[in-house]
């Protein structure tokens, strides 16, 4: 039973020349696997740093509270530790990393979160398949990693790697914005494959509500000012296709 | 005919005297550190080389030729000696008089060699110079390797001519001990229709100053140069290029690939392309990369192209130095891949486009190795 639990999570960040600066202020979330939830918020409510947070980047620092992964101690991991112990994040911003090919990528890191190179065959088998399934072009495998790739590409590779690495928490951070529709019905599919193991939590953050008509979520959190203002079933991302965000906004404003 | 450089400014109006060419060391001025070509050179290590003092070491050289071609040593006045290279400073001047004659390698022209001829040049401490001529005939194929390791104060000129219509790879390997100190003059002439490959992979020593220039002998030459380097704590490497197109429709590529780590690591790149009068249809491009990894390392990196044409088919020149992302290192992370092997990652693929042309593949794997061994060092 795979539990991510944050309590009282606060967070900040390290800005340039102006010290520290509080982003999350007390963050209350847990996700098991099997479920979907979804945090929806405003731009700049602290949806990022949450996952940032969670991944372990060093730009942010956790200043109080906790996450755990079933009991353990997330904070106390590193960024790698994390990754291997099942917490995978796709990226809103995945980076270029020139010269290395997609397939050397996804095979040193299938391997050191799976703990063993997997057999070769079987593997290229697997990636092959898992591209199909994504509808990427196979020549994508020798490109440099996110080199030159269009915002529908970095996603689909995003997907791409979660389905290899089979995590048991993913965060996707923003995996709709930037798709066509022909993209965000395969980027879905691709998440949807992924759910319906029933081995995954999945916390997927978005803007829009446009993702979760394919990706049903049980659970929407809404976010801002760098707190859980908000909570629901999937009914309450219908409020905020109607609503949006404006009463929120004031609420953590206030905050 | 308008002269510009890289900058597009107009030269200055009392241009730098042309250094001397001779193979006289006393035709030299001693340099004093302010020069253009020794601004960035620690001269203190350089000294006994400047000095030309009396060899009181050694340096072992082996060469392990396929059949048919001939190595041999020569005295220092055989014509072969000086056809392509004629000495700039003192340190190129006093290497070819010191050490008293050359190695020559010839190989006969048509003989298409499918074994490279590797040199293998040990330092074994101590002051000392060599000199190496490698002739390669026309239409001919051969693979050079100059394979430098141990210590040495040494200053080593090598010229390699490739006759036209020959096709030459020549690798040199700087894989010293940490405390040597080299100085290596290496010229080339490409012939006409002729074509050279040639790269430099700079990993140790204490001081390494290398100065690689091209000429042509006939227009359709074509000649690329590549080089790696990694630069370690307390490491000056220093590589200066000048190519010289002075004939018709002949290509020059210049690719430099450094990395750097550590306190007071320096390197030094200077690309000098220049193209005459009468050069029309040269296409030349030249570029510098470095990767800082660490604070306190320094690169240096200076592209220079003077044109003295107005038909040229291309010519461009591009130097960046970035640091090391650490945008990339979380992203790799995130995937699960602990930060050695990361590095490792970024760092190889970095170097790849150089790597992969090292058509050696017991080299390149030699080079790959040593090049993770420098990175797990620093224990990141
Ligand atoms: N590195 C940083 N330096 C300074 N401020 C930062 C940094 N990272 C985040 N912030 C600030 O923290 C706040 C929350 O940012 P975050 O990226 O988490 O928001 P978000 O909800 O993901 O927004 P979006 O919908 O635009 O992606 C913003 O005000 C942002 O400017
Ligand atoms: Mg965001």
């Amino acid at each position: 039973m795979s539990t991510l639990e944050i309590r009282n999570l606060h967070v900040s960040v390290e800005t340039d020349g102006e010290g520290p600066r509080e982003i999350l202020r007390g963050v209350n979330l847990t996700v098991r696997k099997g479920e979907t939830h979804a945090i929806m918020g405003p731009n700049g409510s602290g949806k990022s740093t949450l996952s940032y947070a969670i991944a372990g980047h060093p730009k942010y620092t956790v200043t109080e509270g906790s996450i755990t992964l079933d009991g353990a101690d997330v904070l106390a991991m590193g960024v790698d530790t994390r990754a291997r112990a099942g917490i995978f994040l796709a990226m809103q911003y995945p980076v270029e990393v020139p010269g290395v090919s997609v397939s050397n990528f996804l095979r040193t890191s299938a391997t050191a979160v799976r703990g063993e190179a997997p057999k070769l065959r079987l593997w290229v088998k697997e990636v092959k398949e898992t591209m199909g399934f994504l509808e990427m072009d196979q020549a994508f495998a020798e490109r440099g990693v996110n080199e030159g790739f269009s915002g529908g590409e970095k996603k689909r590779h995003e997907i791409l790697q979660m389905m290899l690495l089979k995590p048991k928490i993913a965060i996707l951070d923003e995996t709709d914005s930037g798709l066509d529709v022909d993209a965000l019905r395969v980027v879905s599919a691709g998440i949807n494959a992924v759910r319906e193991t029933g081995e995954t939590g999945t916390l997927l953050i978005t803007h829009y509500t446009r993702i979760l008509r394919y990706v049903q979520p049980e659970f929407v959190h809404v976010m801002a000012g760098g707190k859980i203002v908000d909570e629901g079933g999937s009914e309450l991302a219908a409020t905020l296709e109607e609503s949006g965000y404006d009463k929120y906004v004031k609420v953590g404003a206030g905050a | 005919m308008a002269v510009i450089d890289a900058t597009g400014r107009p030269p200055a109006a009392a241009a730098p005297a042309a250094p001397v060419r001779s193979r006289d060391p006393e035709a030299h001025p001693v340099p004093t550190g302010r020069e253009e070509a020794w601004r960035f050179t620690p001269l203190r290590p350089l000294k006994p080389l400047i000095a030309g003092q009396e060899p009181d070491g050694k340096i072992d050289i082996s060469v392990a030729a396929p059949e048919g071609v001939e190595v041999e040593f020569v005295d220092a006045d055989d014509p072969r000696v000086g056809r392509v290279l004629t000495p700039v400073d003192r340190v190129a001047a006093f290497a070819t008089v010191r050490a008293g004659g050359a190695v020559a390698v010839t190989v006969p022209g048509e003989t298409e060699l499918t074994e490279p001829i590797v040199a293998a040049l040990r330092g074994e401490g101590g002051v000392c110079y060599s000199h190496l001529v490698v002739e390669v005939g026309p239409f001919a194929r051969a693979t050079v390797v100059l394979d430098h390791t141990g210590t040495a104060k040494y200053a080593g000129n090598v010229e390699v001519h490739v006759g036209h219509g020959a096709s030459v790879t020549f690798v040199s390997l700087q894989d010293w001990d940490d405390d040597a100190v080299h100085a290596g003059a290496h010229a080339f002439s490409v012939g006409r229709d002729a074509k050279l490959r040639a790269t430099h992979l700079t990993l140790g020593g204490h001081l390494v100053r290398i100065n690689p220039t091209v000429d042509y002998r006939g227009p359709g030459g074509d000649a690329e140069l590549a080089g790696l380097f990694f630069t370690d704590a307390g490491q000056h490497q220093e590589h200066r290029l000048l190519v010289t197109h002075l004939e018709r429709n002949c290509r020059s590529r210049v690719t430099y690939k450094g990395a750097l780590q550590g306190a007071d690591a320096h390197s030094v790149w200077i690309g000098d392309v220049l193209i005459g009068a009468d050069a029309v249809g040269t296409d030349t491009y030249e570029i510098n990369r470095n990767l800082v990894l660490t604070d306190g390392a320094r690169a240096d990196s200076v592209p220079n192209l003077e044109i003295l044409t107005g038909e040229v088919a291309g010519a461009g020149h591009a130097s960046a130095t970035g640091r090391f992302d650490d945008e990339v290192l979380f992203y790799l992370m995130a995937r699960g891949i602990p930060a050695g092997e990361a590095r490792r990652l970024v760092v190889r693929g970095f170097f790849g486009e150089v790597l992969d042309r090292i058509d050696v593949p017991a080299l390149r794997d030699r080079v790959m190795a040593a090049v993770d061994a420098e990175l797990s060092a620093v224990g990141a």
